[in-house]
Order: structure tokens, then sequence, then C-alpha cells
């Protein structure tokens, strides 16, 4: 039961390690890629605080062993703002309407946010809700945060309109 | 020159001091993912920690056998009680003047108990190496009904004091017995029942539900035997309090001890508590010579570290006919677990439960609480509230509710009849509190006209004859609370832990050009206070916000201070923070006087600057000044510009707030839904509007978990039930309503700056509100009362024995 | 929460899989998406030494017609169960239970295969599969053979699969066009098993209803295929009393465990609420 190679891209860089097979992939973002955005706070899918994006998807890393992710891209929230370090519009509006507290939940939130208005660049209050679902949020209530993706939904789509 | 310095107003503004909605400081790194919690902290050599924790409720333990796992590569060691005794560790002492099992001996009290903690390599060595130690038990029948605990027949649990007479609260009267507390005439208030033309009576339970910040607790101990020193890293909520709890249990020198609190993921209470697994890492960077990571698992957190409430209380309540209440009275049951490690001050076994007549006028009030051990994990602290004044206020409210059913009479109505008078302020209450300012029936009336209290009772009305005839099978209830919080713990005269006085502080720097630091004994997990604290001091000396660092939670460098925690950071460290800004000006305004050539009573201050009466062309600016401070040979003034304040409350403060709660609820299936809920919250001066928001919200959040899910329980053999977030009721967005706030202000008059605290406000009343509502919606079928948490099943019960399911 | 030590295989073929599977016998797991054994791996209450990871087969994956049949493979995800518009145009039902299982992250993770496959009785599919009589494609070391679904569950995590066998597809027959059908669940929150919940699949012909089936979720040990509860609709014109008939037959079959969802007598009585309504919905969307 030795060490397996596992390849990934990670934030657009491509990384490589050897894990354990049993290696959570949160684990290995967190303890061997020193990626500690990403946090662990259920260990059993339910709180998406550990959310990153795999291959174009939100998934909870605390549920995926690193070896099953091996040859996939990820992105976290380290990779979320600009190459330059512009901050991307969601980190921007997280802070302007007080969608965050703690902290702690932040991470998972936007980036299960970032991958939601990628899918959906326009949604509803209701598609919102039920699209940030799988991010338990114990300090907000949410509400702020609904508020801010809907900001950042508008921030995302306003320079795409200007251009037509 | 003159005409272009912006105007006072402008320059205020700029300061982003108090009353501005200044964005967040914290939230650059949050948002980036570069927080710095305790899980990623990385130390070279760090090793892990796991334990070993009890599988049964109750129960002897016959032997461990710990060579399996020492024999696993990567395993440094396994370290039970027999390794704790000879360092006189293997008890702690609690902050209620029990001790707790740092691992357990003979007996393990409750599931999840600590057994034995194994020390390796990394956290997947650790977690096999668990797996490997052999414990044997001799299983124990186990007491989980705190009502059973005082019976003869009931398992003696505590076998370390079992003969102990004498508790930390005074004479124990069994084994199972923790302390009985009282408060009030209960002479008067017998006299008062005895005459009251109506009498309601209701056993009101407030569940065990645990506070469950998203970040679980965890720490790193690392023991340099070079200099001596150890440094813990934590999920501290105090940790001042750890550093000398620390020093008196391991009899390392204080100054030898550092305890650095990172950021916080949350506390809510459960981050108060000095826990087994501290002590652990501790003795085992001691024993290794290497840091050692200890972090719980969420089944862990919500199994072993402490839980809140669970108290049970009956309570009789005397009023005239037409509704003036005489008399109230509560004997309530408290189940403290299997150790006293409840999280009060000293002399307050029950906390501030005596707070419990609430914002009412009520002459005469009695209670007595007995806390008792139960094979449950301990606890006892106040989840996003002060000292148990959420079972207080959740007792009260309910309780006029009840009454209000008895009198057939709104319970709004009952309510302002009854209340505290905005004259009769500072109000003395019948159990010897001293509310300091209110105007309740503002903030009442202000509430029932924003949700249109009347209207809402005719829709209502209509409802239930839809109802009747059959066209619905919703029935809507409407819930009123009206709260009055009591925080800020306090007076040092009467509030301590452990023996330290609960002051707090604050300790300002101004540097030569102009900025600043500040540093407090309080830590933030989540409230903001790197922002809140620099707008206090911003108005108070005149530095821009943005110019002031606020530095916490590092005990070599922060002034001494009790933490946060019973929403204290405002009320206590708050002013700290405004005396020690008032002491620079103190001294900025003689330097001034030096550098203007005027005398100090010729200059007043003017928002960032000191200005020579009548000359208003003549003004010295605090960076003028605080560069003057270290360059200027000034006869009779010391160099530098420094000040540190140490804050003793002269009272507590006293939030209050007005909650409405519109539920429907299907009968057929339980489904409560929360159509609408109200929040006006009155906390003084208010420093920061949007986080005022933001902790309404989330305090609202939580209220709503709690009423209708959150829940621990136990198995009559004392299994814990519901201890992972499969169970544990943490609502997504989906499950949260819209929230609606609004506010009223009247500040508090021996505050500095009139600001009383809020964070916890949201939480006391908001449990209340929704309670009220669920109940509310089956009044007029004559429920007097039913018990949280809400969650569908035991609603659809209401209204099974009601008769309502077919 | 940190699982045991195993091996890890990702076989590229079916027939790799399979002979895994064969090789390491009853220490061998497959996972697909993850969320139920992952989950119980960190418990250690699954402690497999090898663990063969299915995602890279190809024969597994997609939707697709098959003379007239709806063919989903097992390693379909909850959330392309969702996307996907021959299903939606279809067999909306298959969307409408995907959208209230779990939460976004856990439907982009979690496969339909996984979720009929491991037995859970909490699991919704099995109960939808139930009510379209769909069948399971079984591969395993003597060749392929069928599961009809409403033969497939045993008991709580036991079924006809057996050791050293992979669920590789679902086979369904689409329901007729016009068909009437609904999903209904009750739940504490979101990303909770059903406290109870019934799937109806129903088609009414001039008023009268022709054919109706009915399944329950989470009230046994098993999903439940209500046999006689189906039956009390047909012929009827779902009314009041062909309703409660069938609500009644549909509370018979039921024998929900008591847990922090609620007792037995309230589980039941949800059970019975959810059919209704299942029905109710049902029938206002069948369109003959």
């Amino acid at each position: 039961m030795g060490k397996t190679h596992v390849k990934l891209t990670v934030n657009g860089r491509e990384v490589e390690g050897l894990a354990e097979p049993r290696t959570l992939l949160i684990h290995f973002l967190r303890d061997e890629l020193e990626l500690t955005g990403p946090h662990i706070g259920c260990d059993t899918s339910h709180c998406g605080a550990c959310t990153v994006d795999l291959n174009g998807k939100s998934i909870k890393s605390c549920t995926i062993f690193a070896v099953q992710a091996s040859g996939a891209e990820i992105t976290t929230i380290e990779g979320i703002s600009g190459a330059d370090g512009t901050l991307h519009a969601l980190q921007d509006a997280f802070k302007e309407h007080h969608g965050l507290q703690c902290g702690f939940c932040t991470p998972g939130m936007i980036t299960r946010a970032y991958r939601l208005l990628q899918d959906n660049p326009n949604p509803s209050e209701e598609e919102i809700r039920f699209g940030i679902s799988g991010n338990l949020c114990r300090c907000t209530g949410y509400q702020n945060i609904v508020k801010a993706i809907q900001t950042a939904a508008r921030e995302l789509s306003a320079p795409k309109e200007a251009a037509e | 020159m003159n005409e272009q310095t912006p105007t006072p107003s402008e320059r205020a503004e700029k300061l982003q001091g108090l009353g501005s909605s200044r964005k967040r400081v914290e939230d650059a790194r949050f948002t980036q993912g570069k927080g710095n919690y305790i899980d990623d902290m990385k130390l070279p050599g760090m090793l892990f920690g796991d334990f070993v924790r009890s599988i049964y409720g109750h129960a002897r333990i016959t032997s461990i056998n710990k060579e399996a796992a020492l024999a696993l590569p990567g395993v440094l060691a396994v370290i039970t009680v027999e390794d704790l005794k000879p360092l006189k560790l293997d008890y702690m002492p609690t902050l209620a003047g029990d001790v707790q099992a740092v691992l357990a001996g003979d007996k393990v009290l409750f599931q999840g108990q600590e057994v034995a903690f194994v020390v390796a390599e990394d956290r997947y060595i650790a977690a096999d190496a668990v797996e490997l130690v052999e414990v044997e038990y001799q299983e124990l029948p186990a007491l989980v009904d705190p009502f059973k605990a005082m019976e003869p027949e009931a398992p003696v649990l505590r076998e370390d004091i079992k003969d102990k007479t004498e508790g930390a609260h005074g004479p124990r009267k069994n084994p199972n017995h923790i302390f009985t507390w009282e408060a009030g005439d209960a002479e008067a208030t017998e006299t008062a029942l005895d005459q009251a033309e109506v009498v309601a009576k209701e056993l009101i339970s407030y569940q065990r539900c645990h506070p469950c910040p998203l970040e679980t607790c965890g720490c790193v101990a690392s023991m340099d035997k070079v200099n001596g020193k150890l440094t813990v890293w934590g999920t501290f909520q105090a940790p001042h309090a750890v550093r000398t709890v620390a020093s008196l249990i391991t009899n390392i020198p204080e100054h030898k001890i550092r305890i650095v609190s990172p950021d916080i993921g949350g506390g809510f209470g459960n981050k108060v508590g000095v826990y087994p697994g501290y002590i652990c890492a501790i003795v085992a960077s001691i024993v290794t010579g290497a840091p050692v990571k200890w972090i719980e698992d969420r089944i862990e957190n919500l199994s072993a570290t402490a839980f809140a409430r669970d108290y049970h209380m009956k309570g009789e309540i005397g009023a005239t006919r037409d509704g003036k209440i005489t008399a109230l009275r509560c004997y309530a049951i408290a189940d403290h677990g299997a150790f006293d490690a409840c999280a009060d001050p000293t002399k307050f076994p029950a906390g501030f439960f005596s707070i419990f007549t609430g914002s009412y006028d009520i002459p005469a009030a009695f209670l007595s609480v007995d806390g008792v051990y139960t094979n449950k994990a301990p606890g006892g602290v106040a989840y996003r509230c002060s000292f148990r004044v959420t079972e207080a206020s959740y007792f009260i409210e309910r309780m006029i509710d009840v009454l209000a059913r008895e009198l057939n009479m709104d319970p709004a109505e009952l309510r302002m009849k009854n209340f505290i008078k905005k004259e009769q302020f500072p109000y003395t209450s019948a159990t010897g509190w001293e509310y300091d300012s209110g105007d309740y029936q503002t903030a009442m009336d202000k509430a029932l006209q924003a949700v249109d209290y009347t209207g809402l009772r005719t829709e209502q009305k209509a409802n239930r004859e839809a109802f009747e005839r059959g066209e619905t099978r919703k029935l809507m209830g409407v819930g009123v609370a009206f709260f009055t919080e009591i925080v800020g713990a306090g007076p040092v005269k009467n509030c301590d832990i452990l023996g330290l006085g609960m002051f707090d502080s604050c300790e300002i720097r101004i540097h030569p050009t102009g900025s600043a630091i500040a540093r407090l004994g309080t830590i933030s997990q989540g409230q903001g206070h790197a922002t809140t604290f620099a707008q206090i001091l911003a108005s108070e000396i005149g530095i821009a916000a943005e110019n002031i660092t606020v530095e916490e939670g590092d005990t070599d460098t922060a002034p001494y201070g009790l933490g946060t925690y019973g929403s204290r950071s405002t009320p206590v460290a708050g002013a700290a923070a405004a005396m020690a800004g008032r002491k620079i000006r103190a001294k900025a305004q003689m330097i001034a006087a030096y550098l203007l050539e005027v005398h100090d009573n010729d200059l007043e201050w003017e928002v960032d600057r000191f200005v020579v009466k009548g000359a208003p062309e003549r003004f010295k600016t605090m960076t003028e000044l605080a560069f003057a401070a270290y360059n200027q040979a000034i006869p009779g003034i010391e160099p530098g510009l420094e000040a540190v304040s140490y804050y003793d409350p002269p009272n507590m403060t006293y939030p209050f707030g007005a909650y409405i709660c519109v539920v429907d609820i299907d009968v057929d299936t339980g489904v409560t839904e929360i159509r609408r809920f109200y929040a006006l919250d009155d906390c003084g001066t208010r420093i920061n509007p949007m986080i005022i928001e933001g902790q309404v919200h989330g305090g609202l959040t939580e209220a709503l978990a709690i009423a209708m899910g959150q829940e621990i329980t136990y198995d009559e053999l004392g299994n814990v039930q519901g201890a992972s977030l499969l169970d544990y009721f943490m609502p997504t967005a989906v499950e949260t309503p819209h929230w609606e706030t609004d506010s009223t202000v009247t500040p508090s008059p021996h505050h500095p700056i009139g600001a009383k605290g809020v964070g916890e406000s949201p939480n006391v009343g908001g449990v209340s509100a929704i309670s009220n509502a669920v109940n509310d919606a089956f009044a007029h079928l004559g429920l007097k009362h039913t018990a949280m948490p809400h969650d569908h099943w035991r609603v659809w019960k209401t209204a099974q024995k009601l008769g309502l399911t077919g | 929460m940190i699982p045991g030590q195993f091996d890890y295989h990702r076989p590229a073929s079916v027939s790799q899989a399979i002979g895994l599977l064969a090789e390491f016998g009853e220490n061998a797991r497959i996972v697909a998406g993850g969320h139920s054994l992952i989950p119980m791996m960190k418990l250690r209450m699954a402690t497999p030494d090898h663990l063969v990871d299915i995602q890279d087969i190809p024969e597994l994956k997609g939707v697709r017609e098959d003379a007239g049949a709806l063919v989903i493979g097992a390693l379909v995800t909850q959330t392309e169960l969702i996307a996907s518009e021959l299903l939606a145009e279809k067999c909306p039902i298959l969307r409408e239970t995907a959208l209230q299982i779990a939460d976004p992250q856990v439907r982009n993770a979690g496969t339909i295969g996984g979720n009929v496959a491991n037995g859970d009785p909490g699991n919704d599919m099995p109960a939808v599969m139930q009510a379209l009589a769909a069948t399971y494609d079984i591969a395993g070391p003597n060749g392929a053979r069928q599961v009809a679904a409403r033969d497939f569950y045993e008991a709580a995590f036991l079924t006809a699969l057996k050791d050293g066998e992979i669920l590789t597809s679902i086979r369904i027959a689409a329901p007729a066009a016009g068909h009437g059908y609904a999903y209904q669940k009750q739940k504490r929150k979101i990303g909770d098993y059903a406290t109870a919940a019934a799937a109806v699949i129903l088609e009414m012909s001039v008023g009268t209803c022709s054919s109706a089936s009915l399944a329950l979720t989470n009230v046994g040990d098993t999903p439940l295929y209500a046999a006689a509860a189906s039956q009390a609709l047909v012929g009827t014109a779902l009314d009041e009393t062909a309703i409660g008939n069938a609500v009644a037959a549909a509370k018979d079959i039921t024998d929900p465990a008591a847990d922090s969802r609620g007792p037995k007598d309230f589980r039941t009585y949800v059970a019975g609420v959810m059919v209704k309504r299942a029905i109710e919905t049902a029938r206002s969307r069948a369109t003959a």
C-alpha cells in the first residue's frame, strides 16, 4: 500500500506529488500543496467549506481521494483572482455587502458562487439560494451572501453588455 | 490655506468613525483564502494528536493496551491517565469550580470522553493508531434524564467527588447534585402567587444543543525546551484566561507561556472552555519535544466539546385578571453533563438566569436552580448569548404567552401592559439587576406598526375560519417576543472567572507619522473587531480608522483581558478603547497647548485637531501632535504618545428588542415556514450599522436553527444521537428566510460611547419569537405550550394531539 | 475522520473492473462518485483493501435511447441527469427526483449507478426506478444479466448484486407521452434523506386512470413498490375515494424506522401524505 503518483493542474499550474491512495483531496491541497484556502468543516460532505472546482464543476474535496482527481484541473479560492492580483468581482462584492464574518466558509462559498455564475450568469434569488445550498455559513444568515452574488453577477455581465 | 481645509463634517466622514458602515479590513484575506486558522498552521517537525474516545456513556475501564498502537511505524506516544497522574494533570480545573478528567481514569462518564491521546507523525497515522489502542470496558447503567439525577436510586457518576458534601457553590444534596442556586424573595413570591387572581403554570424545556461553529476546536502546542517557553496557538475565545489556567495547571510560570488565537472560524461559546485536547497537546509536546497539533473532527466537536442550554424550567406566573403580572417563580433543573464545565462568572453557577423577569415590571420573583450531573458531555456554554440569558428570556417569553392564553388576552397587549416604563430606568428588578436604560414601549409600537400587527391578527382569524371550513390545511401563527439581554460582564465586584476580574483592556500607540496600533484583550471570531474598534478610536483620537491597526489574541503583546463571549467586547473592551483614546487625547491636548502657546483650557477638540477657542485658524491636527510627541522636548511632558486603559464597567448593559415572526404550518407534515421575520434591535449607540445588521442576520439564523431543529439527545444507554451534520440542523440558504431588521437607539448612560453590544441579542430574542409563533398557530385550539425544537415530527405530534390529523 | 489504507485501481473497461473484483474478492469495493462509500470509509465502517475506481470506463457513461428504451449509464451523475434534455422530455420524474437529492456539489459527484446499486433505503432513485419498472444491466464474471428494480432490493444495503458484479446501466421503457408523474419528498433540510417520499407514474385515458405505478422511499428497509396502492388507482377517476384507498394501501406496507426524522407513526403518516400529493400532482400533469 505504497504511495501513488498524483498529477493535477491546480490554479493553472501543473503539480505533481506522491500521496497514499487514501489521501483525501482536501488534505493533499492543504497539507501537500499548502493551499489552505479550502477548509474542513464537517468531514461528511455537508458543509461545503472544502469546495473546489474540478474540471469545471464544484465538488467537495473532503469526499474524494486525491488519486481519484489525478489528471484533473482544479481551481481553488487561491486561483480565482486575476494573475495580476486583481480581485474577482465576487471577492469585491462579498466585502462590499458584508457577505462574510468569520471567513471560514468564505473560500468554499466564493468558489461555489464562481461556478454558479458561470453555469447561470443571471440567477434569481431563489436560484442563488438553491445553488449555494451545499455551503453552510454559521455567521451571515446568507442574506448578504445572496446580495453579494447578485451584485457580482451584474458586475460580470455588465462589461459584456457594454461591448455589444 | 484655510478655505481649502475640509469642513469638520467632511473630515469626520473621512475618519470612518462611529456610525460609519465601514467595510471590513478583515475581508481581504478571507475572500482570497489567506486567512490563518489553526489547522492552516504548519511548523517544522509538527506531530499530530488524536483521541481514543469512550464508546460507552458510562463504563468502568478495565484495561488499556497500547502496544499495538505503539508498534505502528510513525507513532511516537500513546498517552493515558497513568502518564498524566505523575504530572498531576489527570484532572484539570473547570471554569465552574469543578474538575474535569483530562483522560479518563477508572471510569468513562460520557460517550466520546477522552480515554487516550495518540501522537504520530501525521494525522493519518494517528487515526490508524487510535484504531489499534485496545480499551476494555465494563458497562454501567447510564443516567441521561436530569430529573432522575437527584433520585436516591440513581447511579453515582462522579466517584472522584462522591463524598464531597460541599461543592463550589454550596452544599451538595446527593452525589449527582452540583449546586442549588437561588435568587429573589421566596416568601414574597409565595404570598404574591397565593394572592394572584390568575396563576399559569408550565414546564418550559430548552433542549441541549451545540454552538457548532463551522471551524471545530483545535490547537498547536509547542514547548521550546531551549528557553523553556510554551507556545499554544488555538481556537481560544479567551486567550489570556487560557494562559493563566495553563500556568496554574502546569506550573509553568505565566511569563513562559504564550497563547495565541489566530483567525477563529466562529465560536458562539464553543471556544470559551479549556478542553482535554489542549492539555494533551501540551503534554505531548513536552514529552516529544516537537510541536503537536490537535484538531477535532465534527463528530468529536458535537459530542465532546461544550454543549449549550439543557435547562428544564417549571414556571408559575401570577397576575390580576386584567393582566398585571404580580409574581413569577421558576424551579429549574440544569443538566451539566459529566463535569461541571459550565462557563459562567464564578459567583453565578446559573449564569445571569435571574434576569428571568425579562422586560417586565414584576414585583415579586423567585427562582431556584439545581445543577446535576448526567452521563453526557460537559459544557453549558452561552451559545451566542450572555450566560444563561437565552434560557431566561425564553422562559419568560413563553410564560407570558402561556399567561396570555389563560387570560384570553393578546400577547402583545399583555407585554405592553407590564413593560418597565421609560421613566423607571435605571430600574432595579426583583432579583436585583439594575437595568441601565430602555424605552420598550417605543420599540414595541414601532415593531407592531411595521408588521401591521392588527392586520396580521385579522388575517389569522380568517385563516382559522378557513381551516375550520376545510379550505386549507395550513395554520398561521404570529409570534411576538420582547427581550432584554444583560451583557458586558462585567463589573469586577460581581464578575470573575477563576478569580480573574472581568474587566477588559486596550493599549494604543500612536506612531510619529500619525498612524496607530491598538491592542485589546478580546478576540474576534468573525465580529470584525479590527474594523469596529478602529472606528471607536477614530472618533476618539481623530485618526482615520484605516490608519489604525487593531491586534488581538497574542498574550505576549496584547494587554490582559477576559476575551470575547457574552457580547462583552463592545461593552467592555470597546469602552476600554474609548477610555484609552481619551487618555491619548488628553496628552495631545497638552502638547497642542505648548505648541500653540495657549493654556490647555483654551483649546477645544474638533474631529481630528485641537483648535484655539475663538481662533479657528490656529490649530494642531492629531498628525502634527503625534509627530511633536516624538520630536519636541516639551517641559513636563514625557516623549511618545501611548495609553492603556483597563476598563471595569460600572454595570452591565441591557440591549433589548422587539421581534415578530409569522409562520405557516402544514398540519399534515409538520412543515413550518417562516413567512416573515421582523427584528427591531436597540443596542444603544450604533458603531457600524452594516456589521450590526450582519450580526442580527447571523444571530437570527442561529435562532432559527435552535428553535426548529438543533438538538443533541442521548438514548437510554447514553449513546449520543445526531452528532454529525447529517442530523444536526444547520440551515442552508434554502431553509433560511429573509430577515427584516430595524432599530431604535437608547444609549447606555454608563458606557463611554453609549454602546450596548448586539451580537447575541438576535439569538436571545429570535428563539422566543419563532417558538411563540409555532405555539400561537395552535393557541385557538387550546394549546398552552409545545416544546422545542419545532421540527416536523414534533409539530405534527402537536397537531395530532389536537385532533387535526384525522 | 480518516479512512484506512487501501490499494487503488483505475480500470479502463468493465471487463478489467470485473477482473479486479474477481481477483480481490470481498476485499474490493467499487467507487464511482464516492458519496456513500467515502464517508463510510472515513468512519471506518467500510475498510476495503482495494478500491476499484470506475470513472475511466467509457461504457458506463452517457444517456441514450436504445430500441425505445432509455439507457442511463451507471456513471451518469445526478447533475448530468438533470441536464439531459432527452430524459427531461421522455422521463421528467428523473430530473424532478435528482433535484431533490443532496446539494449541487454532491450531485456533481454522485452517480445514478451508485444511488440505485448500494441498497441504502434512504436513496431516492430506487423507488423511482421501481415506479418506472426499470431494469438494471449487470455485468459479472459469468456474463451479463438483467434484474428488475422491483426485484433488486432485498434488505438494507443488501441487493441482488452478487460479489464481483457491477451495475453497468439502467434501462427504462419510456412512459407514454402525456403521462403524469411526481416525486414528492419530505426532508428536514437540503442534503437530508427523506422522512418519507413517494414516486408516482400514471396515465389517464378520457378521465380514467389507465395505469399507475407507485413506490416509496425510506419507509422500510428497502424501497417499496406499492402494488396494491397502484392497483387501487387503475380504473378510477383518481377521485378522493380512490386516492384515499391508495394512501391506505401504501401506508399498509410501510415499516419505517424511528429515527431523528421522527417516530414510526409520523413517518407512516407522512408517507401517506406524500402519496396523496404525488398522485394529485401526477394527475394534474397527465394530459389525457
